[in-house]
């Protein structure tokens, strides 16, 4: 529709990803994101000048990608004083502007997870329930697996009928151990598994928790009494505790993120659901009032659909036609 | 809980003051901000102008009753305005037709759908005294079928077996046979979380809708959703003659706009609300009290809950007998009463619950320290020996010393704490004497004076 607006911007994905078809399916993922910020905004940056009423239906829309609205404000501040000082005037050049403006925001939440050293690699991963928790895991445990380290799960979430069984059906296909036990304490199933994981010389040890909400105090509670049995079991760790995010969700991802914090300090986070959602500017608003390092993004039921966070690519995908 | 709209508008009417009437000037700055607060709830943007729109007419012109501000006036026209769209008839589940009625539970991934079918087969079982059957046409997930097996033994209702190698459809078909051979009144479908954008999986669950005609059709929705609601919720109407819709996860902290831009899109009443974990945990849906929540005006029966979840009920039975049996109460009650406090989340969270302009009046009467003096008197309790807590009248002025060493306080504050546990105790003697009413106005003057004790 208007093509000639990207040009710069085909030869991105070959660079960065090992897999071509990976942009491929981010593009395919973020599609309705796209069509929200796109439809009208096709409109808009084909418009002759720049004007208030431009102006104003680019909030709109940002709010509606769930930038929230303390980042729309931002982002939209941002974008008229970058409209004064360089003298855009063109709505193309605005869109570039805005392009430029929302890469700038992210970058900083582009931190691939790094494994290092630590043997084994002790990740926690928790959230709120139904965020997708147990299936990125399974997802993450074949990606590492594929890489060549050897991974074990931990069935931490002891509570929600059936958890167990499903990670256990992940471990299955993906030939992964899964330490489980019937009942009991979400610490003392993560406590054996960091001792099975030695024992096996394991690379990457994953603990699965059961979902919980902020507000339930007696659970944030539990989950931060899992991090500090880690912390008694291996001193170094945990090397990763990553929140999983549904990006289906609203401005109270930020209370998540806040929440999820303070019980077990947070140090990446795994965005999931991407595709079909209208969603992704809830990132924005992250990276304005909670900043945390975006480790995956998962953009499709397919295993290899969880990816690492790539902030140029993300806001192009979004922005592309 | 700063943002909150009505101090926003306080603000906003400061210089508006003495008018009487809401104008389409005063107006206007105000609406801008109850529109915010719509936008941080998650309403999705195409509702709120509407909704303004709406607003905004009722309003101009309304009076301005009593000693009500102007922008205590909007909100409420605004409060009425949400209760109203949300609320309508009251709507119940229609089982009305021929057994089995079927219940078709259809929502995104994650959104709580198999929780849910168990939760409101409980919830039919034990207040309609229906005979339950559910069953699992989620084949893709690992162990989804194992999940709604398990919940549903919690729940104590039936469970058709199902494997992850059949079709839906021939699920679907089976076990409505065996609802009807064995006289079940109530069939649940649960189905697979799907996108509304999934052409495929969509096209599945409008060919099981077509086969099965259920009665009910619910469409299962976080709370949390964020501006996309109203486009899944858009999809599954066009995808699914729906019959309700059911909220989950409404114990989050989320404010739950989606509610709101849910049931504006599809127009069908929300049902019922999902809270908690426990099987127990749904309710029928209360419009005015969700409408509170979006506006971020404070759950009062929300905080009353909490207090009687926190609150041990063992312990609590075990408190009235013992007071009844006229023996005293001492400092061992005195502390249970204060960890029941610190397990409703402490002040803090309290404060939350509450309408702003009480959190903020608590706030500047010292009650963000609440809780830190709360601990500390918990310690100065702690320092103290068993004999002493049954005993507090023992405390003389070297065993104080000792305690105050103890917890590492002052010995004033030892005797400030003893001062306050003799109010709480007198006034516990009049409670075992029977006079509520008389205990009422005590507690009244007590809780002036910054009484963190709290008698059942």
């Amino acid at each position: 529709m208007f093509g000639f607006l990207k040009k710069d911007q085909a030869p991105e994905g070959a660079v960065a990803t090992p897999k071509p078809s990976w942009t491929e399916r981010l593009k395919a993922g973020l599609s309705r994101t796209r069509a929200t910020l796109n439809t009208p905004l096709g409109e808009l940056f084909s418009r002759a000048r720049i004007d208030d009423e431009l102006l104003e239906e680019l909030e709109s829309t940002l709010l509606m990608a769930d930038c929230g609205v303390e980042a729309t404000q931002w982002l939209l501040d941002e974008l008229r004083a970058k409209v004064k000082k360089e003298r855009i005037e063109s709505p193309a050049e605005l869109r570039g502007a805005l392009i430029d403006l929302l890469t700038q925001l992210l970058t900083p939440l582009e931190k691939p997870l790094v494994i290092d050293g630590q043997k084994p690699f002790i990740m926690m991963i928790a959230g709120v329930n139904g965020a997708g928790k147990t299936t990125s895991i399974g997802k993450l445990a074949k990606q590492f697996q594929d890489e060549g380290h050897g991974v074990l799960l931990a069935a931490g979430d002891t509570f929600r009928a059936a958890a167990r069984e499903q990670l256990a059906e992940w471990g299955r296909r993906n030939d992964v151990t899964v330490i489980a036990q019937d009942g009991g304490d979400p610490a003392a199933v993560v406590f054996d598994a960091i001792s099975a994981a030695r024992a096996r010389g394991i690379d990457i040890m994953m603990a699965d928790t059961a979902g919980r909400l902020p507000t339930q105090l007696n659970l944030m509670e539990e989950i931060a009494k899992v991090r500090r049995v880690i912390q008694k079991a291996e001193p170094s760790g945990p090397h990763e505790v990553l929140l999983v995010l549904d990006a289906n969700i609203g401005q109270n991802a930020i209370a998540q993120v806040k929440a999820f914090d303070k019980a077990i300090g947070v140090t990446g986070l795994v965005v999931t659901k991407l595709d079909g959602t209208a969603k992704g500017g809830v990132l924005a608003a992250i990276a304005r009032q909670c900043p945390k390092p975006v480790r995956f993004i998962g953009v499709g039921e397919g295993i290899d659909d969880l990816q690492p966070f790539k902030a140029r690519e993300f806001v192009e995908a979004l922005f592309s036609a | 809980m700063l943002d909150n709209l009505t101090l926003k508008l306080a603000k906003v009417v400061k210089n508006l003051r003495g008018q009487a009437r809401l104008s389409e000037e005063n107006i206007q700055e105000m609406l801008r901000e109850v529109r915010m607060a719509l936008l941080e709830a998650d309403v999705a943007l195409p509702v709120v102008k509407e909704f303004i729109a709406r607003v905004k007419e009722r309003a101009v012109g309304q009076e301005v009753i009593g000693s009500l501000t102007p922008g205590q006036a909007l909100v409420g026209v605004v409060h009425r305005e949400l209760t109203e769209l949300m609320g309508g008839a009251k709507a119940e589940l229609n089982l009305a037709c021929q057994p089995p009625a079927i219940i078709l539970m259809s929502g995104l991934q994650g959104a709580g759908k198999t929780t849910t079918t168990a939760k409101l087969g409980k919830w039919l079982k034990e207040r309609q005294k229906k005979k339950v059957l559910v069953v699992s046409c989620d084949v893709y997930r690992p162990a989804a079928i194992e999940q709604l097996k398990t919940v549903a033994a919690q729940a104590g209702i039936d469970f058709f077996p199902s494997e992850v190698g059949q079709k839906p459809a021939e699920i679907a078909a089976a076990a409505l046979d065996y609802a009807k051979r064995h006289f079940h009144d109530v069939l649940f479908v649960d189905t697979a979380g799907r996108l509304a954008i999934d052409e495929a999986m969509m096209a599945e669950i409008r060919e099981l809708h077509a086969q099965l005609k259920p009665i009910e059709t619910l469409f299962v929705v976080d709370a949390m959703l964020g501006q996309d609601a109203v486009n899944t919720a858009k999809a599954f109407n066009e995808a699914l003659p729906l019959t309700g819709v059911i909220l989950t996860k409404l114990d989050g902290d989320a404010r739950g706009g989606a509610a709101l831009s849910v049931r504006h899109v599809t127009g069908k009443p929300l049902k019922f609300a999902g809270v908690g974990e426990k099987l127990t945990g749904i309710e029928e849906f209360h419009p005015e009290r969700m409408a509170s929540r979006i506006l971020g005006m404070g759950d009062i029966l929300g905080l009353v809950e909490d207090a009687q979840r926190g609150v041990d009920q063992d312990k609590a039975q075990e408190f009235v007998k013992k007071m009844k049996s006229g023996k005293g109460f001492d400092l061992n009650d005195f502390k249970d009463q204060i960890g029941q406090m610190r397990q409703m989340g402490g002040m803090g969270a309290l404060l939350e619950k509450m309408p702003a302009q009480f959190a903020q009046m608590a706030q500047q009467a010292g009650g963000q320290v609440e809780d830190k003096s709360i601990r500390r008197i918990e310690g100065i309790i702690n320092s103290m020996t068993p004999q002493e807590r049954t005993k507090p009248e023992l405390l003389k002025a070297s065993r104080k010393r000792r305690i105050a060493t103890g917890a590492g306080v002052q010995v004033q504050e030892v005797n400030r704490l003893l001062n306050q546990f003799e109010q709480t105790q007198k006034m516990m003697k009049q409670f075992s004497k029977g006079g509520m009413a008389k205990m009422m106005r005590a507690a009244k003057g007590l809780m002036g004076g910054g009484m963190p004790g709290m008698p059942r």
